[in-house]
């Protein structure tokens, strides 16, 4: 009989053949849906609003075209041409169709068919960095050179719903590589998940439901502060080995009070907390707010990264950055530039962007 | 339906992939497989920049059928940096007037759903104005 060694407890995931990311895009669509439209509408235009504005997908984008963008800006920072890959996985919750892969649309665009793993991913914010685990995985068992996850979303709100202020329009792509080549190593991952029920779609429904004050503490705070401090205690480290911190980011307070009880600064959270101008982008909200920060980011600085996704689960990233960031920050677009990118709509236009016209 | 239509033309209206002429080098778009600058034949793959400039345009009001969505939009010849002229939509134009000879790059768009709710959706080239850096 073969004998099963138990593995140990609350070990760090780390894969045999050391990780990193070797390229890394963000994309931010152009419009801008002020918080204070969403007040005047719905609120009398008074009330306390969670954001300043949020991003919006225009007429002709959705999670396919977005993530296309970002998946580009990843192949340029990598340097590699797309039939490298050998998989594209794209984590979201509003994927264009609900049969038929978001991820052969991106893997065609970007020149990567036919070798290649694709699907989608499905965790409601965490989908993009539950790809990103397992693009360590893949890369780090050596079945693959290069890996790409992307997280995307034109994330849904019911209209006068809380959620209306904040659902909004990104992507990032990341493309996890060996870690001699990479301008950030993954030095270690965790996750932690339980059945909380904080947020919710059910099929063929055009907006989510929520537990309202449920989804802060048992969802949210639960979550990510578990997979952070089991990831720190693991790999024996405080909030000031870090030079930076990016955490799921549904409005401006969330992430600010979650890195104050992890022990992390505002100057830690800085670059990367981006909902304040562009809103909750789901699957792609850590990572663009990471894309935010690798942007600025210098060699030996350490970044910790934690998603949340409802339902409920956290992932955590321990990323060292290297000397090849410096070369590779400027070959694509950085995620400011995008967000500078601004043309401010009114709730109408929003409405008729989103399809939230009752014909 | 036209799927497979679509589906043929899938590479060259993602990513521009057109061909380059392996006798006179001239770089061709659509890719037709005979080089229409010498005659010879031409089948090398080659995938175009996306870098242009607006060579003439006009704005739609009355969209065709399968477009009313999204007008009004503009349509416009552009000229690629590597020669040849394709007609595609500009798009995230916002507030900005578009003038002839004005730089452009290649994205991927949505062009229009064969049926709003439960066809297949298209997807291709559109051009928008080159994204201004900032550091």
């Amino acid at each position: 009989m073969t004998e099963i060694s138990p593995q140990p407890a609350f070990a760090p995931l780390k894969p045999d053949r050391p990780v990193g990311i070797i390229g890394y895009g963000a994309y931010v669509p152009q419009y801008r849906l002020p918080a204070s439209e969403v007040a005047r509408i719905w609120k009398g235009g008074r009330a306390a609003t969670p954001i300043k504005e949020k991003a919006v997908a225009g007429l002709d984008e959705d999670v396919a075209t977005m993530a296309i963008e970002a998946a580009r800006n990843a192949l340029k920072r990598a340097g590699i041409p797309g039939d490298h890959l050998r998989a594209v996985w794209v984590g979201s919750e509003s994927h264009p169709y609900a049969v038929k892969p978001t991820s052969t649309l991106v893997a065609e665009a970007i020149g990567a068919v036919p070798h290649v793993q694709a699907a989608d991913w499905e965790f409601a914010c965490k989908a993009g960095t539950e790809a990103l685990v397992a693009s360590m995985g893949l890369v780090g068992s050596g079945m693959a050179r290069y890996a790409m996850a992307i997280g995307a979303d034109t994330a849904q709100g019911r209209p006068g719903d809380e959620l209306e202020f904040t659902a909004a329009s990104g992507a990032a792509a990341y493309i996890v590589g060996p870690a001699e080549e990479a301008l950030a190593v993954i030095e270690a991952s965790f996750s932690y998940v339980t059945d909380t029920p904080d947020f919710w779609r059910r099929p063929e429904q055009k907006f989510p439901m929520h537990g309202q004050r449920f989804t802060g503490e048992p969802a949210y705070f639960k979550h990510i502060i578990a997979a952070a401090q089991h990831l720190m205690k693991a790999t024996g480290m405080t909030a000031q080995d870090f030079r930076y911190a990016v955490f799921h980011q549904p409005n401006t307070k969330f992430p600010q009070r979650v890195a104050g009880m992890l022990g992390f600064t505002p100057e830690q959270i800085k670059p990367g907390l981006l909902s304040p101008v562009i809103g909750n982008t789901y699957a792609a909200a850590a990572l663009i707010g990471l894309a935010a920060t690798l942007d600025v980011a210098q060699p030996d600085d350490r970044i910790l990264v934690v998603s949340f996704g409802s339902g409920a689960g956290s992932d955590a990233f321990i990323l060292h950055v290297t000397e090849a960031i410096t070369q590779r920050q400027n070959r694509a677009p950085t995620t400011q530039t995008y967000i500078a990118r601004r043309v401010e709509i009114d709730y109408g236009t929003y409405v008729r962007f989103r399809g939230k016209l009752a014909s | 339906m036209e799927i497979p239509r679509h589906w043929r033309l899938r590479q060259q209206r993602y990513a521009l992939v057109g061909e380059v002429c392996p006798h006179c080098e001239e770089k061709i778009f659509p890719p037709r497989d005979v080089c229409p600058y010498c005659g010879n034949e031409a089948k090398t793959q080659f995938t175009f920049s996306g870098r242009g400039t607006v060579f003439s345009f006009t704005t739609l009001t009355e969209a065709p059928a399968g477009f009313e969505q999204t007008a009004p939009y503009t349509v416009a010849l552009v000229k690629l940096e590597e020669g040849p002229v394709v007609t595609a939509q500009l798009t995230d134009l916002g507030d900005r007037p578009v003038e002839i000879g004005m730089p452009v790059e290649m994205v991927t768009r949505k062009i229009r759903a064969e049926d709003e709710e439960r066809g297949v959706i298209i997807y291709g080239y559109k051009f928008r104005p080159v994204l201004t850096e900032t550091q």
